[in-house]
């Protein structure tokens, strides 16, 4: 009877205690909120490399094509979400490359080469590659 | 998903992280903000077509995409897992962001080796 009682016992495979979370369990915390952000980056990646296929994809389709797609990236609602997109690709590249030094231990001549230093040269290799992409872009108009 | 793939799907997520971190704020700088706002020139048709044919931009564009998705697959599964608890759905999400990497990175595929 008193197990019908207790429907949490079960005789010999007591339940576990789980303590329940909430589901917006990371809205409480200003670290948790921006490690969600973070994550939620990836839809960012995500929809700048569909966009860019679509670019190429109407640049093949002709002119007219591809001047209407240009003409719907010049529009005002168009730009503030490309905008908000750039500022999450922004907020992805610098936490990624933040974590650099944790994912990558470099050895040198016995010892650790310090974390600014692995710091420092991904910040310089996003420079290198921002100029080239900037070169290329820039140069070709 | 067996433990025997996780490596693989870290290595994807990891090559798109790191590639899309250094190009995409430049990419989408340009292409998507400054040109539509008239900052700088935009790319006329001819200059567009002339670079998106040439082999290396296919090829890179290729590696970026493919990459990129595979990064969001498996960052946004973990997000939709973590994040949301949907434990118990594990199999259909994995199934769910993985396949849409697979099927758009064939539509990459195609339209950048094989139809540009």
């Amino acid at each position: 009877m008193a197990q019908r009682l207790n429907t949490d016992y079960t005789r010999y495979h007591p339940k576990w205690y789980r303590r329940r979370m909430p589901i917006f369990w990371w809205l409480g915390k200003g670290a948790y909120l921006k490690f969600i952000v973070r994550e939620l980056t990836s839809l960012s990646v995500a929809y700048a490399a569909l966009l860019l296929l679509l670019q190429a994809w109407f640049a093949t389709h002709g002119e007219d094509r591809y001047l209407q797609f240009t003409e719907w990236l010049q529009s005002a609602p168009i730009i503030s979400l490309h905008v908000v997109v750039l500022l999450a690709l922004l907020f992805h590249t610098v936490t990624w490359l933040g974590l650099a030094p944790k994912a990558l231990v470099i050895k040198l001549g016995g010892r650790r080469l310090p974390d600014r230093l692995v710091l420092a040269g991904h910040y310089v290799a996003w420079g290198g590659t921002t100029v080239v992409l900037l070169w290329i872009l820039l140069g070709v108009a | 998903m067996p433990r025997s793939r996780e490596p693989i799907l870290w290595a994807l997520f990891s090559a798109g992280g790191m590639l899309s971190a250094l190009v995409f704020p430049a990419l989408a700088f340009v292409l998507w903000v400054a040109m539509p706002l008239g900052l700088v020139e935009p790319l006329a048709w001819q200059d567009m077509i002339g670079l998106v044919r040439h082999p290396l931009t296919r090829l890179f564009l290729f590696a970026l995409v493919t990459l990129s998705l595979f990064h969001w697959a498996h960052r946004f599964r973990y997000t939709l897992y973590d994040g949301l608890q949907l434990y118990h759905l594990n199999q259909l999400i994995a199934v769910v962001t993985y396949g849409a990497a697979v099927v758009l990175s064939s539509v990459a595929g195609y339209v950048l080796l094989v139809v540009l």
